[in-house]
């Protein structure tokens, strides 16, 4: 007696989840309440049981694939079981089904089973198996059944995430297409859905449910750049001994505090690679190589010059750069190259006696560092006396639908250290 | 002086929809125009021209009548109140944008624009006042076209004997001979209502066929159904310099290796439309020019000249009102912060409302060879469908051409009645990316002119039923 495995709501609010990996394979022998599958709602990974017994016949879905509550994704029957009619369409040419699997299912096997999707595209031509609720034209399900692309795996351009014939071109051309898969179910391996790596010196991840539902709620709050700050003060004393102990080796040694922001900023981020990220929409782009924007103010107004692979680079060539971006920013000297692609920015108003400010995010970044002016303050000493202390109070932009709070306050923690104790930075 | 969010320069179906559209969206709108508001497309084109063509319709039809049982004797045609009408029909869908200009909260600013110095616009009202308004977000120039003659074979217009589609649009009387110069959709357009009206007709092209953009096979099909209608036709024509007199305007033509001067008592020059960018102060505002003559924009429809945008005719070809529109709406999400879907320039439909009409959409067959690409042709005759035989309309046919392997639909053309409204099928079809199978599996009532395309795509696959 043949039941199918539907995407369950695992939550309230739950309206798709992510097949993150199956724990039974095709052809595992399997009874109620086993657990077949582990699935991300937008609230937590969940389990998915089975709610009839047999033989896990069918995967529908690949692991890493998200699909909506009600969607078909597997098969339990018997072992010689014909499941051909619940596969759907396309099996019109099939024998003639036998009878035990034209009788659906008994009510009392699946009493929570929830209707399958009603709008689930019935594509009677696609020769590949439906994977999940995925959106896409039927010229794309032609070209993708046809070359081996995995629909599910892919991220649509077209309206709504569609997923559109370019789509399936772009994917050809990045060589995602396997060999047609061959009609033997010998491809149980699950494919997991691993993050795209590219040469280009980043990663792209798709995005989790939980980011996915963070970013909604907070974009409905406050949008389209859900943005909190946080602030720190820093005690630059020790940067401030350690500049004077280089500006005494010479001019080439000198350095501005902001030249050790920068640098400290860039090292940081290397530490916090969740914070040197673009959002772009579907998925968050990490960056490997820091690209350090640094808000120059001009007569035609803020520009953003680029500090490429600044956590490559030492101080003295941030210091160089810094300078030399600075002044070409003024002359309207910048190539467009020189001001965009930038990782992270750093604005610094403290030249102008500004405490502290917020700074505005750079879309597609997802955070800046606003720099305000170092201010001479009594702290009370460890003796009980009074001392003088060199302080600096910045204020980190960040993208909620990126950066959490202890997220941004952990890469401000680091900064600190480096800030604080500037001789790490040549370490 | 006033400050907006959005200035429009031009109100006509770019400049209007983009300001209907940026209203929409809550920003502070204002339109220059120094016309009435819709443009070329309202006063001067598409809609006027189509009353016309309705006229030359109804003519067709009463001819016909005996044949139905409906005789009508004593038939007359004035041209001129079909001009009237004409005119009252532009009138009132002048006014109808004038309403939605109202309701929407969009200023109209009566003038003519200059753009000033940054985001602002210079605008001089008839009365010789003039006044600079600024835009926070973007001035947008939607100056449209104008048709520029051709003075290189002495036939720059000059209002009585040398006209213009505006100036045809006015005559008070069918001509009794006529040239139209350009075989593209305003001209078989002019040729089919002057036609109707009793003028002797002849369309002068240069290039080997009429309709030139379209498919090969509908202009011949529409060749056809002109000459049948006694409408000469001299395509592959090189013209000579004319000769202007009092009683008529003689033109040597020279087609097929023979020469011959015709004589016409007015000449239409329908080919050839300039983007109206002369008196815009473009190059002081450092809005550079395409070496056609059209605003050099990027994908967003930004000008060379920052927060300066262009859209519709003036920023380039295919000069259509709908291109225009869908530009106006897209510039207008843009602007006001929106997403924004692209303009499918791939997808845009063609539309000749002669009689018969022919409409299109994507790549011709020839287009298709050109490309190399593999695809397969079905098509369906109008002569075969129920539901034309019962008007009596079965000229044309269904042609679709569709990829071998997959059944993309590459192109699709109609010729015959109602085929301008027929085209939409197969844009939404496309737009979607159904094949031919979904056009298929979609039913059509019965019966419909539209099961012909139904038709044509299963001939496509080698499955046609009714012929």
């Amino acid at each position: 007696m043949a039941t199918k495995v539907f995407m369950e709501a695992l939550s309230p609010t739950m309206e798709e989840g992510r097949l993150v990996s199956w724990l039974k394979q095709e052809g595992d022998a399997v009874k109620p309440g086993d657990v077949l599958a582990e699935v991300e709602t937008d609230k937590a990974v969940m389990e998915l049981a089975a709610r009839g017994e047999g033989v896990l016949r069918k995967q529908l879905v690949a692991a890493g694939t998200t699909a909506a509550v009600g969607t078909l994704v597997g098969i339990i029957a018997g072992a010689s079981e014909d499941i051909a009619a619940l596969l759907g369409g396309g099996a019109a040419a099939a024998p003639a089904p036998s009878p035990a699997a034209a009788a659906p299912a008994p009510a009392a096997t699946s009493p929570a089973t929830p209707p399958a999707a009603p709008s689930v595209p019935v594509t009677p031509a696609a020769p590949s198996a439906p994977a999940g609720r995925v959106v896409a034209s039927p010229l794309a399900r032609r070209l993708a059944g046809d070359v081996g692309v995995d629909l599910g795996a892919l991220h649509g351009s077209g309206p709504g995430g569609r997923i559109v014939k370019r789509d399936i071109e772009a994917a050809i051309a990045a060589g995602v297409a396997s060999a047609p898969t061959s009609a033997g179910g010998a491809t149980a391996a699950p494919r997991a859905a691993v993050p795209a790596r590219t040469g280009a010196g980043f990663r792209d991840e798709p995005l989790t449910q939980i980011r996915k539902t963070i970013a909604r709620r907070l974009s409905e709050s406050i949008g389209p750049i859900p943005t909190f700050y946080l602030t720190a003060e820093f005690d630059l004393s020790r940067a401030a001994e350690m500049r004077a102990a280089a500006a005494e080796l010479g001019d080439a040694y000198k350095f501005s505090f902001n030249d050790l922001i920068l640098k400290a900023t860039a090292t940081a981020l290397t530490k916090h690679p969740e914070v040197n990220a673009h959002w772009l929409g579907d998925k968050i782009r990490y960056f490997d190589a820091v690209h350090l924007g640094m808000a120059v103010a001009t007569d035609d107004g803020l520009i953003v010059p680029v500090i490429f692979d600044a956590n490559a680079k030492g101080m003295g060539a941030i210091s160089a750069e810094a300078k030399t971006l600075a002044k070409k920013a003024r002359e309207r000297k910048l190539k467009p190259e020189e001001f965009t692609g930038s990782t992270f920015s750093v604005s610094n108003l403290g030249m102008m006696q500004i405490d502290q400010f917020t700074a505005i995010i750079n879309p597609p970044e997802v955070g800046i560092l606003a720099v305000g002016a170092i201010e001479d303050k009594v702290e009370v000493a460890p003796d009980g006396g009074f001392i003088v202390r060199k302080k600096l109070r910045v204020t980190m932009s960040c993208d909620h639908r990126v950066i959490d709070g202890a997220v941004g306050a952990a890469f401000l923690q680091t900064l600190r250290r480096l800030v604080e104790n500037p001789l790490l930075l040549s370490l | 002086m006033s400050q907006f969010d959005v200035i429009y320069l031009g109100g006509g179906p770019a400049g209007y929809v983009g300001a209907l559209r940026s209203a929409q969206l809550g920003q502070t709108v204002a339109v220059v125009e120094r016309e009435g508001l819709g443009g070329t497309c309202v006063l001067w084109g598409c809609i006027p021209a189509k009353a016309l063509l309705e006229a030359a319709s109804i003519a067709e039809k009463v001819a016909k009548g005996a044949e139905f049982g409906v005789k009508a004797e004593k038939v007359t045609l004035d041209y001129g109140v079909a001009m009237k009408r004409s005119r009252q029909v532009s009138a009132q869908n002048s006014k109808g944008v004038e309403f939605l200009f109202k309701k929407n909260k969009i200023t109209w600013l009566k003038g003519t624009g200059v753009l000033g110095a940054g985001k602002s616009v210079k605008v001089t009202g008839a009365d010789g006042k003039t006044e600079i308004h600024t835009a926070t977000k973007g001035v947008v120039i939607a100056t449209g076209s104008r048709v520029k003659g051709l003075p290189q074979i002495g036939l720059d217009l000059d209002k009585t004997q040398v006209l213009s589609s505006d100036e045809a649009l006015t005559l008070d009387h069918a001509p009794k001979t006529v040239a139209v110069i350009g075989a593209g959709a305003v001209g078989c357009e002019f040729a089919d209502v002057f036609n109707a009206f009793g003028s002797k007709v002849t369309i002068l092209e240069v290039m080997p066929r009429i309709l030139p953009v379209e498919d090969e096979e509908c202009s011949v099909e529409l060749a056809k159904a002109f000459k049948k209608r006694g409408i000469e036709i001299v395509t592959g024509a090189k013209l000579g310099t004319a000769k202007k007199a009092k009683g008529g305007v003689t033109i040597p033509v020279e087609a097929g290796g023979e020469k011959k001067e015709m004589t016409f008592d007015i000449v239409l020059v329908a080919a050839g439309r300039a983007p109206n960018v002369e008196s815009i102060g473009a190059k002081e505002a450092g809005v550079q020019l395409t070496e056609r003559g059209f605003i050099k924009i990027n994908a967003t429809f930004e000008t060379t000249a920052k927060g300066v945008y262009a859209i519709g005719d003036v920023a380039g070809p295919p000069m259509l009102a709908h291109k225009g529109s869908r530009e106006g709406h897209v510039v207008a999400d843009i602007l006001a912060g929106h997403a924004h879907h692209p303009v499918n320039y791939g997808n845009i439909p063609n539309a000749t409302y002669c009689h018969p009409e022919v409409a299109s959409i994507g790549l011709t067959e020839a287009q298709c060879k050109e490309k190399g690409l593999q695809y397969k042709v079905g098509k369906f005759p109008f002569s075969a469908n129920g539901r034309a035989r019962t008007s009596g309309e079965t000229e044309g046919f269904v042609k679709v051409i569709r990829e071998a392997t997959y059944g993309e639909i590459l192109g699709a053309h109609i010729i015959g009645a109602h085929a301008t409204e027929m085209i939409h099928e197969f844009a939404v079809a496309r737009e979607n990316e159904y094949t031919v199978e979904e056009i298929d599996l979609a039913i059509h009532a019965h019966p419909t002119l539209s099961e012909a395309i139904a038709e044509a795509v299963l001939d496509s696959m080698g499955k046609m039923l009714h012929a």
